[in-house]
């Protein structure tokens, strides 16, 4: 509590307690001849405690020009009612109004720090090593190249690379991954983890205002100044519904009073109409629907860089996925071995020594699955990496070739035909045909999942795209049930595809293309939003995308939905809500069932209400 | 060049959209954010126009909401 919200709370209590012995007196010592005057003083002493503030603003308003505010309403609403007699309501409806106000002020307060608290991962200090000195200063101050010390319990202050020491880190404020990882001299680490368990020495690879925690940091904090469609929509409602309220007023006390006369009832009818006209549930409680949906995600580990990015995922139909990276872990595994009149230890081993001469990804992950220390076979006296075939590696009477079916062919030498899930890596020795092995991506643990909840929430059409080959794609593709595939592609076929998508679907549904963010900026761009996935570190992903991943589980581009759909759910609530309330009251203000108690409860009532479940945004914690 | 300052006592968001509309009127502002959830004010305009503009811009919150104070 600030001290204007102590300041204001204890007006309020005075006011109460004032308006209170103004009604409780008379009806004690209604014998008293002086007591309606001294209640009438209790009174309006009452209102002007508690609605003196209200009046100022209500006149700098008037002479601003700023006519419509919500303090030059409750003024005129409340001295008409004094004018009119109305005492006790002038002074309820002000006191009422304040207790609204005063509380909407501390739901707020309370929600923003929360929100903030959520993303307070900015260290505070950064412990450098500065010749026989260690000194404790600002992260800002510390340069590239510094040596800094994070004890156990620390936040690592900027990006860095591990220069002596051991421990584990623990990521969820960044990821919301909650297992930690290890890590040892020479790792990178990324400012914003904590240190659990050792005392790390690091060398800083960033300053303060290029690190991970800045960055995502300036990036959740301008999220909400990009406003979502239906938070300019509510804008410039509200510019239209004060307007029209207050003519409304006018209109229901000059037109029934002109032919029916009673101006004091229609006055007061149309003073409690001013009550209602303030559109601030609305306007306070949709952008704070969407900081705390931002804030939500944040928590999870997925960073939206604008409300009006997260409007849209909630209204996505079709998905595009890149393969590797993001459905699959982007390594090779030898998934089979087929052997041809040897043992697969055999297969493998003569396997191994012809790839290990190459770099290539497959090459690598063949040699990788042995042990390459068993392997004798002497010198190796030639080696011939063939690009786009293979591997023919020559030792001593041993000649090895290792590739795909078109070098066999050229080499004429006779294979068997392998199922089609992945790529085969052909084996020969001296001519003799040893078998295959089958090397495919894995996919990733959460992958299966993730195209359910997808489904789940809404997702019509999938489709994959890949510049991989067909046949490892299909495999994908069918283990998944991705309605829709297009393989061997270069980076600007995958444009071509996302533009025909674009145009293939309803104007308001959404297209998001999810890729790991390396080569595809360009479709990161065209689509309507753009994901990158395991962008933790990676600036040129964290730059081209509208929502970022910090982990690589796929299935947090699902609670990314989720959390979208909810978030936009409760903003539609709160809309209607709000509305209803307000036009059914306006009704029965009008018709005279309800007086100007209900008035203040449609206006400050309300708002309140909408703003607690504003909050429930932030609360969205799994599927 | 862009300038963030936080906001003191900026407690009413429809007065913040106000402010904001106001300020976006005056002379050399090319761009100006008032986020309401985070009190901050951002404004986008020349470096040798910014005193001008900040003094303007305090005049402008003022007239919506007397205590609100952009701190420099």
């Amino acid at each position: 509590m600030s001290r204007k919200q102590k300041r204001e709370l204890y007006k309020i209590g005075c006011g109460a307690f004032l308006f209170l012995s103004g009604i409780v007196l008379p009806w004690i010592f209604s014998a008293l001849s002086f007591i309606p005057y001294l209640a009438f003083a209790l009174q309006l002493t009452a209102y002007l405690i508690v609605g003196l503030d209200v009046l100022a603003e209500a006149f700098s308003g008037i002479r601003n020009g700023q006519l419509f505010d919500e303090n030059f309403l409750m003024a005129v609403a409340t001295i008409g009612a004094l004018l009119i007699g109305e005492y006790h309501e002038a002074v309820a409806v002000m006191l009422f109004y304040q207790i609204g106000e005063w509380f909407q002020r501390y739901a707020v307060g309370k929600s923003r720090a929360s929100i903030a608290e959520l993303m307070d991962i900015r260290p505070e200090t950064a412990t450098v090593e500065r010749g026989e000195n260690v000194e404790t200063v600002d992260p800002e101050e510390v340069n590239i190249g510094e040596i800094i010390v994070v004890r156990a319990g620390e936040r690592i202050p900027l990006d860095s690379v591990v220069v002596s020491g051991v421990s584990s880190l623990d990521t969820s404020a960044l990821t919301g991954e909650s297992f930690p990882r290890d890590v040892t001299a020479g790792d990178e680490v990324i400012s914003g983890c904590i240190n659990q368990t050792g005392l790390l020495r690091l060398r800083t690879t960033k300053v303060y205002s290029d690190s991970t925690v800045a960055r995502i940091l300036e990036l959740v904090e301008n999220a909400s100044d990009k406003k979502a469609k239906v938070e300019s929509f509510i804008t410039r409602f509200s510019r239209i519904y004060t307007p029209t309220v207050c003519c409304l007023a006018l209109l229901l006390f000059l037109v029934p009073s002109l032919i029916w006369g009673q101006w004091t009832l229609w006055g007061y009818r149309a003073l409690s109409f001013l009550v209602v006209s303030c559109p601030c549930a609305l306007v306070i409680s949709v952008p704070l629907s969407f900081f705390g949906g931002i804030g939500a995600a944040s928590r999870h580990g997925i960073l939206v860089k604008g409300s009006n990015h997260l409007e849209q995922l909630a209204q996505t139909s079709t998905v595009v996925f890149d393969k590797t990276g993001t459905l699959t872990k982007g390594r090779f595994r030898v998934t089979e071995a087929m052997p041809v009149g040897v043992d697969k230890q055999t297969l493998l081993h003569t396997a191994a020594l012809a790839e290990m001469h190459s770099n290539h990804p497959i090459s690598r992950c063949v040699y990788e699955t042995v042990d390459l220390s068993t392997l004798s076979a002497g010198e190796c006296l030639h080696v011939e990496e063939k690009p786009g075939l293979g591997i023919v590696a020559e030792y001593h009477n041993r000649v090895i070739a290792a590739g795909n079916a078109r070098l066999m062919a050229l080499l004429g030498i006779r294979i068997s035909t392998p199922a089609l899930n992945g790529t085969s890596v052909h084996v020969a020795e001296n001519n003799t045909y040893l078998g295959y092995l089958t090397v495919s991506d894995e996919l990733k643990p959460d992958a299966k999942e993730t195209l359910a909840a997808l489904r789940r929430n809404g997702v019509k059409r999938t489709v994959l795209l890949t510049g991989d080959q067909q046949t490892a794609a299909e495999a994908i593709a069918s283990q998944l049930s991705i309605n829709e595939l297009h393989a061997q592609l270069l980076p600007q076929d995958k444009v071509m595809h996302v533009e025909r998508l674009l145009a293939d679907k309803q104007d308001r549904q959404t297209l998001i293309y999810v890729g790991d963010g390396i080569n595809d900026a360009p479709v990161l761009a065209r689509a309507d939003v753009g994901v990158a996935m395991g962008a933790l570190g990676s600036d040129a992903a964290v730059e081209a995308a509208d929502v970022v991943l910090m982990d690589d589980n796929p299935l947090k581009l699902a609670l990314a939905i989720h959390i979208s759909r909810r978030t936009l759910a409760i903003v539609r609530q709160n809309i209607v809500f709000a509305l209803t309330v307000k036009l059914l009251v306006l009704g029965m203000v009008a018709l005279g069932a309800a007086g100007m108690w209900l008035a203040v409860f449609a206006d400050v009532g309300v708002s309140v209400i909408a703003i607690l479940n504003a909050m429930r945004a932030l609360n969205t914690k799994s599927f | 060049m862009k300038k963030v300052f936080k906001m003191q006592d900026l407690d009413c968001a429809n007065c913040a959209a106000k402010m904001e509309a106001a300020i976006a009127k005056i002379p050399g502002v090319q761009k100006v954010i008032m986020n309401f959830m985070t009190q901050k004010l951002t404004i986008e305009a020349e470096e040798a126009d910014l005193a001008f503009i900040l003094d303007e811009a305090q005049k402008a919150v003022s007239k919506v909401d007397r205590d609100c104070k952009i701190i420099r």
